[in-house]
């Protein structure tokens, strides 16, 4: 009995997003990544191989973090005192991309000053020739004050800059702008937040091709379904040939698996939650798994374990299936 | 093909009686076509006026209830292909797979620790569904002897896997009286497994390397008396499976292909590895999998896998909430401190669960927000000065305490000077921002 394959074809197409320049294009970069492109649902290679595939970035911090899971900084070692080492390491675990999230203040309780964000960026550029993200500590005025400084001294290496919000994005873009970056644009779960923000960034002048959204993502049983829900909606009404929607979409797994109780806790909690390490690895890669067959274009991770796992699944799934 | 509303509406007695539960006829063909009632509430409808209806009133995807001794596991009846157009509704099973050629007291090992495992989350009790027992020695004792070996420490339905009919009837002879999932049918052993099937009324997979195969083994199946079919479209791989997977929910939903309007059954089981086994059960999960078989039972897996299943069988439309209230935890006393939170049952249970294996008693007043957790309600106003000192009344809180001491949760921390207007008699405290930090500093602190 000869099936017909049900295949869908779609106005819209995914725009793509490059990060990261090579000597060549005005930076250093060894390579450039590029994100987005689809003109299917995530993965559908029966009706059109994607362009470019999803890319796995590793959170890494300018210092040694206070509040993660001590399974984290166990497995990162000495390399989590120091961002250069820290990249380097991130690179040899096979990270395609990193993230460089700032933290709001230094070893000694006093806020971190842009000249020490420009010393951890550099750093981290220095060690490792992979394309780079930065986000800010996430309160804006230090975000603003440390991108912007960030931005100027790395102009035109091409990172991305984050995280816009609604209530602060301006300082972010225009420092993009001015310095050739890209941006991250966060929204709370929220399909016409994100094409608001979209809008709003879009209207200050930054092209649409230097703009990756994050709709924001829960960890696994923490709020995962709204977030992998979102994404679907996104990519649909990308699809759709909405333009606002049509933008790569990057999401932090590691940093909400690694938030939960089931990552960072190891002792008196309940048998039935198993080996600690190996659970909180599942906690990170089974978020990721989801997200990544839900849109996701780049998944920000913190487990070199948790690399290793998702490259294996972007592999399985970017494969194109022999089929009739 | 699936019936217009109309088309439906003129097999209908039309005589507006209203028994259905809907005004007219009509407004109950609508409903049927759209699949959001069973044509057996309408008690009026004529003998063969029903076979015509009976296709049009069938789900797309064919429930199949796997059922013994009083546990069931359910798959289909899916109407959507994402789940916020509506919601997924049954949970695909989980069976953990032990082979013939395992001593009985290795399986017996292996199934009574996945039997006893539960695990709490939100509240809720989660657990493996049952197991799947494979024949690989090609001998109908064995196979049987390895079923009994299952039967003795565990009562969960149960998948039986061979290709073999006389492996099978010795297997099926085990479970009498109950719905296990035979596996299975293929081009070759059809009839002889389709006669078993029909002997035991058992739910029988249908496996094939293409969708042209598959189709056609349903057809056949469907057509000599076999209605309970699942499939397997052998992919073992993410890729093939996404892909697969979900063009067979689109013909069933989409096209109403009957042939393959069945659910699907998915090996996991089958990696090489551990950890490609969790990745693969985490997908077939979220991409349309009715039976998930997984071969390293382990707590570490089972739970994260558990959880998500339930977050993506969630209503999107209704969040998991308990109920308001002042909630008593490790029997608190007029001295013991009041804390507050919102009623989104993930953060209810974090909460609770922290104070509670603390040893630590408290009041945990519990206010209707409705079903958001703190931040989300606190942005969208549900969880503010005012509807906590409401709570605060409603539930006479001041009454259960000597000292009017209220703890709020540190991610609301601004809300303490609006609420010492709305409360102006009780003492504000802000508590930490996780959970996890409760018990020191109720320790601590209060
Ligand atoms: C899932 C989610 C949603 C879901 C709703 C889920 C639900 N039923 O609540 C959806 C998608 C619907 C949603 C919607 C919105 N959301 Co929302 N959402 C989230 C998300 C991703 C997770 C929230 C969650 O479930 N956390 C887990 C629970 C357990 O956490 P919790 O309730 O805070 O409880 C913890 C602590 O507070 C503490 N705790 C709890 N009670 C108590 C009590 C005491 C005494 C103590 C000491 C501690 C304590 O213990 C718990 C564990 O540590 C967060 C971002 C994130 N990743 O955290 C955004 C977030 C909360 N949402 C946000 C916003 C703005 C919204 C919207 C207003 C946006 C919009 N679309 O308009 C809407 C509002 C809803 C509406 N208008 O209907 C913002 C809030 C920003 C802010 N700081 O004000 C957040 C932080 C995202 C962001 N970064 O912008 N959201
Ligand atoms: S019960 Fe049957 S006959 Fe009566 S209104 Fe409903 S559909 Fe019509």
């Amino acid at each position: 009995m000869p099936v017909e394959i049900p295949k869908d074809s779609w106005e819209g197409t995914v725009r793509t997003v490059t990060l990261g320049a090579t000597s060549a294009e005005g930076g250093t970069r060894s390579r450039t990544i590029t994100v987005g492109g689809q003109k299917t649902l995530p993965f559908m290679n029966f009706e059109q191989t994607a362009p470019n595939r999803p890319v796995v970035a590793v959170e890494i911090k300018e210092r040694r973090p206070t509040d993660w899971s001590p399974l984290l900084l166990d497995v990162w070692g000495d390399a989590a005192n120091d961002p250069a080492a820290w990249a380097k390491q991130a690179e040899a675990v096979g990270a395609d991309l990193l993230v460089l999230a700032l933290t709001l203040t230094d070893a000694d309780g006093a806020p971190t000053t842009p000249q020490a964000a420009v010393a951890a960026t550099k750093a981290v550029l220095g060690a490792s020739a992979l394309p780079l993200i930065v986000f800010g500590p996430g309160q804006a005025e230090a975000d603003n004050e440390l991108l912007l400084a960030v931005a100027e001294a790395t102009k035109g290496e091409r990172l991305a800059l984050g995280i816009c919000e609604d209530k602060n994005y301006r300082t972010i873009v225009a420092a993009a702008l001015a310095n050739d970056h890209c941006v991250t644009a966060r929204t709370p779960m929220d399909v016409n937040l994100a094409k608001q923000l979209n809008i709003l960034i879009h209207d200050m002048g930054l092209p649409l091709d230097r703009i990756l959204m994050d709709p924001t993502t829960g960890a696994l049983g923490y709020g995962i379904e709204y977030g992998y829900s979102v994404m679907e909606r996104l990519r649909l009404a990308a699809l759709q040939g909405d333009a606002m929607t049509q933008l790569p979409m990057l999401v932090t797994p590691g940093f909400e698996a690694w938030k939960t109780k089931e990552s960072k806790v190891g002792q008196d909690v309940p048998e039935a939650w198993g080996d600690w390490a190996e659970r909180a690895i599942n906690w990170e890669t089974l978020t990721a798994v989801a997200l990544v067959e839900s849109g996701a274009d780049i998944v920000v991770l913190r487990h070199p374990e948790s690399v290793r796992r998702i490259h294996k699944a972007i592999d399985e799934l970017t494969i194109s299936p022999e089929m009739a | 093909m699936a019936l217009s509303g109309i088309q439906i509406y003129k097999l209908l007695p039309q005589t507006n009686c209203k028994d259905c539960g809907f005004p007219t006829c009509l407004a109950f063909a609508m409903k049927l076509a759209a699949k959001q009632v069973e044509l057996s509430a309408c008690p009026h409808v004529k003998d063969e006026a029903k076979a015509q209806l009976a296709e049009a009133s069938e789900p797309p995807v064919r429930l199949i209830t796997l059922t013994a001794n009083g546990h069931e596991v359910k798959a289909g009846n899916e109407v959507v292909l994402f789940r916020h157009e509506k919601t997924f509704y049954n949970k695909p099973g989980f069976f953990l797979r032990v082979r013939d050629d395992q001593t009985a007291d290795d399986i017996k090992a292996a199934v009574s620790a996945a039997d006893s495992y539960m695990v709490n989350y939100v509240g809720r009790e989660l657990m493996i569904d049952g197991f799947a027992v494979e024949a690989v020695k090609g001998d109908p004792a064995a196979f049987s002897a390895a079923i009994e070996a299952v039967r003795q420490v565990s009562h969960r339905p149960l998948i039986l896997i061979s290709r073999d009919p006389n492996v099978m009837a010795a297997g099926l002879r085990n479970v009498d009286g109950e719905h296990p999932l035979m596996y299975g049918a293929d081009a070759s052993n059809w009839q002889a497994m389709g006669d078993l099937a029909k002997q035991h009324g058992a739910a029988l997979t249908v496996i094939a390397e293409s969708l042209d195969g598959l189709a056609d083994l349903a057809t056949k199946l469907k057509e000599y008396g076999v209605p309970d079919l699942v499939l397997d479209p052998a992919a073992r791989k993410l890729g093939t499976s996404l892909a697969l997977n979900t063009q067979i929910r689109r013909l069933a939903l989409r096209k109403n292909f009957r042939p393959l309007g069945y659910p699907v059954i998915a090996f996991p089981c089958d990696a090489e590895e551990a950890y490609e086994e969790s990745m693969l059960a985490a997908h077939a999960i979220a991409k349309y999998a009715g039976f998930v078989v997984l071969d390293r039972f382990a707590p570490e897996t089972a739970y994260p896998l558990l959880v998500l299943r339930e977050n993506i069988y969630t209503d999107p439309q209704k969040p998991i909430q308990v109920q308001p209230g002042i909630y008593e935890i490790n029997n608190p006393t007029p001295d013991s401190p009041v804390l507050v939170t919102t009623n989104f049952s993930i953060t209810y249970f974090s909460v609770a669960n922290e104070v509670e294996s603390s040893g630590l008693p408290a009041w945990l007043l519990v206010a209707d927000a409705e079903g958001m957790s703190v931040l989300t309600a606190w942005a969208a106003g549900k969880f503010d000065a005012e509807r906590i000192a409401k709570s605060v009344k409603a539930f006479n809180v001041a009454d259960k305490v000597n000292k009017k001491r209220i703890v709020i949760p540190g991610h609301v921390a601004v809300l303490s000077g609006e609420m010492e207007e709305e409360l102006p008699d009780w003492e504000i405290r802000v508590g930490p921002r996780e959970a996890v930090d409760l018990p020191a500093f109720m320790k601590q602190s209060l």
